[in-house]
C-alpha cells in the first residue's frame, strides 16, 4: 500500500430534490507510472490507483478506469444528481489491491 | 539470370517498400487500436463531445483536461504522443448529473489529446486538441 | 549574413530587455489572487526602499499560466494542502522522551499566525539569524528532546507549509536592520555575486530579466513569499533552500548546502525583497 494515502472529497451538505451538484475529489498518491528509472537506472515498478468510483445510495454516479497518465495526486471533478437524502461513497482501488474509501452524507431539504 | 546494377536496386527498393507497406497495414498505431477496442470498430460520425485542454501547458506533468458529452455512456481519453496513449475511461451511471468530468493528466510532450464518446444511441463522437508542452528553462 | 543575424538577435534581446521594466504580461488580465473567496493576496506592491533597481515587486504567481494560477485559488484544488493536512496531524504527534508535541506549547497551528511573515529573524539567545526551519528544529530538539528533522525533508517542509498557511494574506515583513543587518548584507552580497561556469548571479535572471523568457520559462522576480511551493514538475512541496540549490546548480556551480549560513543569509535578503507582498505558501508553481 502506498504511504500516506488520504482521500479528500468536497460535496455540498444540502441540495434540493433532483438537484445536480458538483463534486470534487483529490487523493494523495504518487501514481508511479512504471516509465521512470531510479538513480541506478532501474525501472521503478508501476504503482497506481487504477479505478475510481462514486455511488449514491448504491447507484453509480461515475466509474473511471485510470491509467498511469493520470497525474500524481489524482483529481476528479464531476456532477451528480441527488434524488433524495443519502450517502455518497467514494472508492479508489490501488494496483496492490488496497482500497481507499470515503463517504459523505447529503440532506435533501 | 543476371541483373544489372540498376535492376537490382529497383528490385531491392520495391521489396523494401512492400515490406514497409505490409507492416503498416498489419499494425495499427496504439491509439488506433485503443479506439477500435472502445468502438468495436464502429464508425465515428456523431457530434456533441467537447474536449477542453490548455493550448500551452506550463508543465506536462499536470495538465487540466475536461470532457463533456451530454447523453454519453462513456468517454475514453487518449494522449496520442505518450508511450502508452491510454489515459482513462469515464463511465457515467444513472445518477451522473451531467456526462462530464475534469482531471489532470501527464503529457510526455507536445501532442494531440483525443477523446471519443460512446453515446446512448450507440453512435460515437470524437474531439481532439493539440496541447503544446513547454520545456522549462531551469530545472531548478 | 551571419553578422546580420547576430545584429537581429541583439536587437531582439534589447527589445526584450526593455520590457523588463514593465509589469508581467499576466498583469494585463488584472486577475487577482483570492484564496477560497476569502484570503486576499497582494501579488504586486511597491518595491521596498532598500531595492535600488526595481520599482515594483511581483509574486511568482503573476508569471504563471491561468491554469496554474487557478490551482492556488481554492485550497481543495491546491495539492500543496495535502502536505498541510499531513503537518496538521503531525502537530499533535508526540515526540521525544517526554512525549511532547508542537501542540503541547502552541495549542493549535492557528496560534502561530503571523510567524511566517517575519522569518528569517534575529534570535537573541542564539546570537544568529534563524530561518523558520531552524526555529522548528530548535523546538524539536531542545523543547521536545527529539532528533532534528531533515532541513528540507518532507516532514519539515510540510510543517513549514502549515505554519505558512495560517499567515496567508499577511504582509511579508522581515527585519533587515539592527542585529540582522550583517547577515542581510551577506545575503545581498551573494545575490549579486556571479557563480558557476555560466557566471550568473541571482540578479542576472531575477532582477535584470524578470518577465523575459528563459527558453520556454517565464522568468519571475524569484520572490519567496510563496514557499514552500507545490511544483507541478515534481508533484510535491519544495523547500526554499532546495530551490536556491537548484538555481545555483543551474549556473553550473558547486552549490551551498540547504541550511548553510550562506543560504540562511540569502533567504533573509531575498525575503526582504518581498516585504509588502503577502505570505502565500503553500503556493502552486510550474
Amino acid at each position: 500500500m502506498a504511504e500516506n494515502v488520504t482521500p479528500r472529497v468536497r460535496v455540498p451538505k444540502e441540495a434540493a430534490a433532483g438537484e445536480v451538484i458538483t463534486i470534487k475529489t483529490l487523493i494523495s498518491h504518487p501514481m508511479e507510472s512504471g516509465q521512470r528509472k531510479d538513480k541506478d537506472g532501474n525501472l521503478i515498478p508501476r504503482s497506481i490507483i487504477n479505478r475510481f468510483t462514486c455511488t449514491f445510495n448504491g447507484k453509480t454516479v461515475i466509474d473511471v478506469a485510470m491509467e498511469p497518465a493520470i497525474s500524481t495526486n489524482p483529481y476528479f471533478e464531476f456532477q451528480a444528481k441527488v434524488p433524495e437524502s443519502g450517502t455518497f461513497t467514494f472508492t479508489w482501488i490501488d494496483d496492490d489491491g488496497s482500497t481507499y474509501e470515503d463517504t459523505k452524507e447529503i440532506a435533501v431539504a | 539470370m543476371s541483373f544489372s546494377r540498376r535492376q537490382t536496386l529497383a528490385i531491392m527498393a520495391g521489396s523494401g517498400l512492400s515490406v514497409m507497406l505490409g507492416g503498416r497495414m498489419a499494425l495499427a498505431t496504439p491509439t488506433e487500436e485503443l479506439i477500435a477496442n472502445f468502438t468495436g470498430g464502429a464508425e465515428i460520425t456523431g457530434e456533441g463531445l467537447t474536449l477542453t485542454a490548455p493550448e500551452i501547458a506550463e508543465n506536462g506533468n499536470t495538465v487540466p483536461v475536461e470532457v463533456d458529452a451530454p447523453g454519453a455512456e462513456a468517454i475514453i481519453l487518449l494522449a496520442t504522443g505518450n508511450p502508452n496513449p491510454d489515459v482513462g475511461v469515464f463511465h457515467f451511471g444513472p445518477l451522473a448529473g451531467a456526462q462530464m468530468a475534469s482531471t489532470r493528466i501527464r503529457l510526455a510532450g507536445t501532442q494531440e489529446v483525443v477523446a471519443i464518446a460512446k453515446m446512448s444511441d450507440g453512435s460515437f463522437a470524437r474531439a481532439a486538441q493539440e496541447v503544446k508542452v513547454t520545456i522549462g528553462g531551469c530545472g531548478g | 549574413m551571419r553578422q546580420m543575424l547576430r545584429t537581429g538577435a541583439a536587437w531582439a534581446a534589447l527589445g526584450l530587455a526593455g520590457s523588463a521594466a514593465l509589469a508581467p504580461t499576466a498583469m494585463a488580465q488584472e486577475t487577482n489572487l483570492v484564496i477560497n473567496d476569502e484570503i486576499e493576496i497582494v501579488t504586486r506592491a511597491p518595491a521596498p526602499e532598500h531595492m535600488e533597481y526595481v520599482r515594483e515587486i511581483f509574486s511568482g504567481w503573476e508569471y504563471r499560466s491561468p491554469e496554474t494560477q487557478t490551482l492556488q485559488m481554492d485550497d481543495f484544488e491546491n495539492p500543496g494542502m495535502i502536505g498541510v493536512d499531513n503537518a496538521r496531524a503531525d502537530f499533535d504527534t508526540a515526540m521525544g522522551a517526554d512525549g511532547q508535541s508542537c501542540a503541547s506549547c502552541h495549542d493549535t497551528p492557528e496560534a502561530l499566525e503571523g510567524v511566517r511573515a517575519v522569518y528569517p529573524k534575529w534570535d537573541e539567545a542564539k546570537g544568529e539569524v534563524q530561518t523558520l526551519e531552524m526555529q522548528v528544529n530548535e523546538c524539536v530538539t531542545e523543547r521536545a528532546g527529539a532528533e532534528a528533522w531533515d532541513y528540507t525533508g518532507d516532514r519539515m517542509t510540510e510543517m513549514v507549509a502549515l505554519i505558512s498557511s495560517v499567515s496567508r494574506g499577511m504582509p511579508v515583513n522581515v527585519a533587515i536592520d539592527g542585529p540582522a543587518q550583517e547577515t542581510w548584507e551577506q545575503g545581498k552580497e551573494i545575490y549579486y555575486t556571479r557563480y558557476g561556469q555560466l557566471e550568473l548571479a541571482c540578479a542576472n535572471c531575477h532582477e535584470d530579466n524578470y518577465d523575459n523568457m528563459i527558453r520556454a520559462d517565464h522568468l519571475s522576480q524569484g520572490q519567496i513569499n510563496g514557499f514552500p511551493t507545490y511544483r507541478l514538475k515534481n508533484g510535491k512541496l519544495n523547500a526554499v533552500h532546495d530551490r536556491f540549490k537548484g538555481c545555483v546548480r543551474d549556473t553550473r556551480a558547486e552549490t551551498f548546502a540547504p541550511g548553510s549560513p550562506e543560504f540562511v543569509a540569502l533567504e533573509l535578503y531575498v525575503a526582504s525583497r518581498g516585504n509588502g507582498l503577502s505570505v502565500e505558501g503553500p503556493s502552486v508553481r510550474n
